[in-house]
């Protein structure tokens, strides 16, 4: 409980410090102040600290079992009883090896796959089969690429019925603040990938959704950029305060990342482990040569077991 | 098996050779350099065109008066010329020139439009699509001119059987590619898009429509092309005006200038009707350009 209550003070620091720079910042954070989950956040921060009771959760996946059944093969059993419950306003990361089903959780989540069996409540309520509820940033940027950057990121906001002149006013001095400046007008072809990533992220988050889902959002990046971009979305996620689900199949990413790790094991993807991740924040690059960091990596990779691409099946079996 | 001897053979050109204990070499390349084609000055290019022009009408013209091209199948060009001065002059030019073009485009724009809401059409149900599609290839694969006469029987000898024989050349095929075009939608942008809570509705028009543009402007300018031979067609079976009626009569009274006018008159009227689809072309680019803009206000 002890280390609950620290992770709470944390994320409340974290808001103070984030409202002081309203004046500094202007209207940026003022229009993040209206949405609905600032509210509510702020709300559960106060039961939390009247009376030390246990975060609600966010989003709570109940023993979710996928199986996949394609005429003429036979069954895929990609989800076997996934429970995941995430408290609001962590980084979670999923971790495990290609084809464990991670972004079939994600579609689950989004309400782009009904589950064969359990359900997806978010704040409590049974939202299974629903859409558009929680902002999910896909394996690839797709950027349209007959709309400006701009016009991109602000795809979301327009699907909601935000009108064109609003949205594109309300998306600029996000694009400005997080490396996008000078580039609202031109169009995704001319972005370099990391450049990309950003307005993909942007577009999910100004939907003002409170979970978002990140589906390894820098896999095709090179390494150099890779790190920046961490730190650019460890920058967003304090912003904005979402509940942030990440998969991605690099330990020391996760572990960089995250409060919490889910370790899934291969086809069928269960949970094999749930690790908190006992860093303070923020961390700086240099965290990842300390003991702590190094020992849950290790944990981590030990976790995953040999990658199986590394051995021909029949030697492996 | 024949013994080549001990060492290793090479080719001619040089390509692999295969040694006697079956290891394969290589063989190193003969010193050269890249090879580069010297592009010609603009002008020196159309000088060459149009020389080879003037050379291939004066050897016709030559021929004729020589002998050994035969005037009366392939008349001359200084009749040709004379045939053209007087159908210009006596003003049956611009009537039938006019019937055909506006033919060939009321054609052209029905078959495309008609044909891209049905190809469009099918991205709303898979069933619908389903069922329609045998159809679909089955008239495709009609050879339509072969309906000209029934068409101009339904539709009489006016304009409307001209118009409804490009609609029946342009149509199937724009459906059909706009049906390629839907379903190479991308089904992740279809996924990104039902993410964000998006209505089919929403999809379609921010989605699906400027995904097929593409591919409803690649079929234009085969349309163009299909609707004017529709008219043409739908002239010679039966009417008053236009160009294919024009090029028919000349044949029947054997005015073999008068059908080198006609074609002539077609040529420039076809390389016409191209640059009005290169223009429409260009403009719809744009739309999908400015889709985000257009398109969002909806
Ligand atoms: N639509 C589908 N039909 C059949 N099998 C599928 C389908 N989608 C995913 N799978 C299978 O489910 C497993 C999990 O896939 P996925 O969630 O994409 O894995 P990950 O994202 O962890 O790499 C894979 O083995 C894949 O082959
Ligand atoms: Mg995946």
């Amino acid at each position: 409980m002890a280390r609950l209550t620290a992770r709470w003070g944390r994320s409340a620091a974290a808001d103070s410090a984030t409202l002081g720079a309203v004046s500094g910042i202007g209207t940026l954070f003022a229009a993040m102040g209206e949405t609905r989950g600032c509210e509510r956040r702020k709300e559960t921060r106060m039961a939390d600290t009247l009376g030390d009771v246990p975060p609600p959760s966010k989003i709570h996946l109940k023993q979710v079992s996928q199986i996949f059944e394609t005429p003429g093969q036979p069954e895929v059993l990609a989800l076997d009883r996934i429970d995941i419950d995430i408290a609001p306003g962590r980084f979670v990361s999923l971790i495990g090896p290609s084809g464990c089903g991670k972004s079939t959780i994600f579609n689950v989540i989004a309400g782009l796959l009904a589950p064969s069996e359990g359900s997806v409540e978010i704040d409590g309520e049974d939202v299974t089969g629903y859409i558009g509820l929680v902002g999910y940033m896909l394996q690839k940027d797709l950027l349209l690429p007959w709309r400006t950057v701009l016009d991109n990121v602000i795809l979301g906001m327009e699907i909601r019925g935000v009108p064109v002149r609003q949205a594109r006013e309300r998306a600029r001095p996000y694009l400005e603040r997080y490396g996008l400046a000078g580039f609202e007008r031109q169009y995704p072809p001319a972005l370099s990938g990391g450049m990309r990533q950003r307005a993909a992220l942007l577009r999910t988050l100004l939907c003002d959704t409170e979970v978002i889902l990140l589906d390894e959002p820098f896999g095709a990046l090179d390494a150099q950029t890779r790190s920046a971009m961490q730190e650019w979305l460890l920058r967003l996620w304090e912003d904005f305060g979402r509940t942030v689900i990440f998969v991605t199949h690099d330990v020391e990413e996760a572990v960089y990342l995250s409060d919490e790790i889910y370790v899934l094991s291969p086809r069928p993807g269960r949970v094999r482990a749930h690790l908190e991740v006992p860093l303070a924040r923020p961390r700086p690059r240099s965290i990842v040569t300390t003991d702590v960091f190094a020992r849950l990596r290790e944990h981590c990779v030990e976790l995953l077991g040999p990658a199986p691409t590394d051995l021909p099946a029949d030697v492996a079996a | 098996m024949i013994n080549v001897g001990h060492l290793a053979t090479m080719l001619p050109g040089g390509r692999v050779v295969r040694r006697e204990d079956g290891t394969v070499v290589v063989p190193p390349v003969t010193r050269r350099r890249l090879p580069v084609q010297r592009r010609w000055h603009t002008a020196r290019i159309a000088a060459w065109q149009l020389g080879i022009l003037v050379c291939l009408i004066a050897y016709w013209e030559v021929g004729v008066r020589v002998g050994f091209i035969d005037g009366f199948f392939w008349s001359q060009p200084s009749q040709v010329w004379t045939s053209l001065v007087t159908f210009v002059g006596e003003g049956d030019a611009l009537v039938d020139t006019w019937f055909t073009f506006r033919a060939t485009l009321l054609g052209f724009a029905v078959g495309t439009t008609v044909g891209a809401l049905i190809g469009l059409s099918f991205w709303w149900s898979r069933n619908y699509a389903t069922i329609v599609q045998p159809y679909l290839v089955c008239f495709e694969a009609m050879p339509k001119l072969a309906l000209a006469p029934l068409v101009v029987l339904v539709f009489g000898m006016g304009l409307s059987s001209k118009v409804a024989m490009g609609v029946a050349l342009t149509m199937v095929v724009t459906t059909l590619t706009c049906f390629a075009g839907v379903k190479a939608v991308d089904s992740d942008q279809e996924r990104l898009f039902y993410s964000l809570g998006a209505h089919r509705i929403q999809v379609f028009n921010k989605l699906v429509l400027p995904s097929v543009l593409p591919w409803i402007i690649s079929v234009l300018r085969i349309n163009i092309g299909l609707a004017l031979t529709g008219t043409i067609v739908g002239e010679f079976i039966s009417s008053q005006h236009g160009l294919g009626r024009l090029i028919l009569y000349a044949g029947e009274v054997y005015d073999i200038a008068l059908i080198w006018v006609g074609v002539l008159v077609l040529s420039v009227l076809s390389i016409a009707l191209y640059v009005i689809v290169g223009q429409l072309e260009r403009w719809l680019i744009k739309g999908v350009a400015h889709g985000a803009a257009t398109g969002a206000a909806r």
